[in-house]
This record gives C-alpha cells, sequence and structure tokens, in this order.
C-alpha cells in the first residue's frame, strides 16, 4: 500500500496494516529468550530481566528452559569448544523461526581468551549471528540496545519473495551442522555456510 | 400464545457448544493454513530428538529399575501411618479402659511382628 495513502486515511481515523505488519507486530513483541547463560554475560542478561531494567516492558521477560518453547537464544558469555556442540544442538532444537543474539566479546569473538587453546572464537562460526553485542561485559542496557535491534530486524522481515527470513524458505535449512571433538580442535572448525574467514589487506 | 423458546431450551447449549468446539479448533486450522501457505515444516535429527538439554541421549529408555526400594517405602509408609494412631493413643492414655488398650497393643504387634518378618526376610538390607 502506498504510503501517502496510509497517512492520509490515518488522517481521517482509518487505520490499514498489512498481514506482514501484524505478523511481525506480533512475533517482535513476544521474543522468548532461551534460558541459560555460558559465563560472566549471563549475570547482566539475569539483570536485564529482573526490575531494574526489565526486559519484560519488551515482551522478552518469559526465558524458557526449554528450547522448544524459545524463539531467541541469547549466548552470553565464553562459549567453550567442549560447550560448543551443546550450544549448537540447543539452536537446531528450538522451533522455527529462531534467533540468536551473542552477547559479550566472548561469544562474538572469543574476547580475552581469544589465544586459549579451549575457547571458541565467536559462536558465529557455527550459528548464524543476528545481533552481536560488544563489551566484556556488555551492560544490561546493551542488550536491550540488542534486542531493540532484533525488534527492528524481525519488524522488516518480508512474508514472502526472494528475501524473506530463513524460517519461511523451505530451501533454507533449519538444523546447523554439530562439530564433533577432534584430535586438537573441532571438526570442522567453523561451518562455512555461515561463516568465512576475514581476508586479511596488508 | 405459546413462548417460541420453551420448546427448545437447549438450543443455547447447543450454539454454546458449537462455539466453544469453533474456538477450540479455529485456531488449529488458521496455523495449519498459515504452515501450509507460508511457514513450511522443518524437521531434523537434532529437532526431533527426545532428550532437549543440548546433549546427545546415550543408551535406551528401556531400562530396568530395582523394585527393592517398593517395599521399603511400603513399610515407611505402614509406620508412618501408625504414628498417626499411637499419638491419640498416647494422649488418652491414662483414662483407657482394658479394652480399649489390649485393643490397640494387638494392632502394635501386628505392625511389629509385620516388621520382623519383613527383617528377616531381608528387607531392610540394600544391595
Amino acid at each position: 500500500m502506498d504510503e501517502g495513502l496510509k497517512s492520509e486515511l490515518q488522517k481521517q481515523g482509518v487505520f490499514t496494516t498489512t498481514l506482514e505488519g501484524i505478523y511481525n507486530w506480533g512475533r517482535q513483541n513476544s521474543v522468548w529468550p532461551l534460558q541459560f547463560g555460558l559465563a560472566c554475560c549471563a549475570i547482566e542478561m539475569i539483570a536485564a530481566s529482573m526490575a531494574r531494567y526489565d526486559l519484560s516492558r519488551f515482551g522478552a521477560e518469559v526465558f524458557r528452559p526449554s528450547p522448544r518453547q524459545a524463539d531467541l537464544m541469547i549466548v552470553a558469555g565464553t562459549v567453550t569448544k567442549k560447550m560448543a556442540p551443546q550450544v549448537v544442538r540447543l539452536y537446531n532444537q528450538m522451533a522455527e523461526p529462531k534467533y540468536v543474539i551473542a552477547m559479550g566479546a566472548c561469544a562474538i569473538s572469543g574476547g580475552p581468551f581469544k589465544q586459549g587453546y579451549n575457547v571458541l572464537k565467536g559462536i558465529d562460526r557455527y550459528l548464524p549471528v543476528d545481533v552481536h553485542i560488544p563489551g566484556c561485559p556488555p551492560r544490561p542496557e546493551a542488550l536491550l540496545h540488542a534486542f531493540m535491534t532484533l525488534q527492528k530486524k524481525i519488524a522488516d522481515q518480508e512474508l514472502t519473495g526472494a528475501n524473506r527470513p530463513r524460517h519461511l524458505n523451505p530451501e533454507a535449512p533449519s538444523e546447523f551442522p554439530v562439530p564433533q571433538f577432534g584430535a586438537h580442535d573441532l571438526v570442522p572448525t567453523h561451518n562455512p555456510a555461515v561463516w568465512k574467514a576475514p581476508a586479511l589487506t596488508r | 400464545m405459546p413462548a417460541p423458546v420453551a420448546d427448545n431450551s437447549y438450543l443455547p447449549i447447543l450454539i454454546l457448544m458449537v462455539a466453544a468446539v469453533l474456538f477450540a479448533f479455529t485456531p488449529l486450522l488458521l496455523a495449519r493454513l498459515w504452515a501450509i501457505f507460508f511457514s513450511p515444516r522443518k524437521p531434523g535429527q537434532d529437532k526431533n530428538a527426545t532428550y532437549e538439554c543440548g546433549l546427545e541421549s546415550k543408551g535406551d529408555a528401556w531400562i530396568q529399575f530395582k523394585s527393592e526400594y517398593y517395599l521399603y517405602a511400603i513399610i515407611f509408609l505402614i509406620f508412618d501411618v501408625e504414628t498417626i494412631f499411637l499419638l491419640p493413643f498416647a494422649v488418652a492414655f491414662t483414662g483407657l479402659g482394658v479394652g480399649a488398650f489390649l485393643s490397640l497393643m494387638v494392632f502394635l504387634f501386628l505392625l511389629v511382628a509385620g516388621l520382623i518378618w519383613a527383617w528377616k526376610k531381608g528387607v531392610l538390607i540394600w544391595r
């Protein structure tokens, strides 16, 4: 619908919307996060969900202990290589549509433990991360901002067409390969479908 | 003039019943239609797994339990209930007649005899 006509109608007290708009409006205001924390960022995530910062203002206070009921995975903390397969498997077990927020320096890049032999250098090597939050740890306000960013992203998703999100596309995968423990590292070291090594330009 | 409502006084109940059934099934139907037109099904190995805590389940769910704890629990329950009888017995002890005293002693004796029997059978020893 034409935007000009829409605002003209609105002045006359006639409100119009689209199926897509209602669908996304409903989804963006009831995103249920998965209740799990990996490290210290989880404390900030807990603070964000409690009374002082109050994530429930955005409809996301219902932290679900089961991946079957969750929409949003907040990867809050250091992902060790021991933990990475479990995180990916939990993501696979979530129902579509599902989103990922990588919270904190460790979850987005390995953070201060990047050189460690046992730390995954960012969960985006295995999962399609929607919003990255830098910080060590990020303040609850940063998580709120990330959440609002995710809401904007959900609101802009199209219901049909080539740019429709993954969960509406029958060809796009719902599950991502779970890494196995190899002799020295996880096998494979990353999922080429979601991450490729940045090219160095010197 | 006869009131036409009196003839079918069950009609409101029928209407309510139909509305209730529709209320339950319409969202399911709408969700199904939505799935057909927009949102494709995406089952998978991990998604369909029974266990949902990130770890892979190992072994079979059809394992055998030892039933010994069951006997333990039953004996506990018997003596748990016995205390309910013992407490009023103790409170009213000084005012009881001979008949009441004897009948409760017989009751206690039966229970203690049962306990001794279970003891001799080796139920109380955990293996």
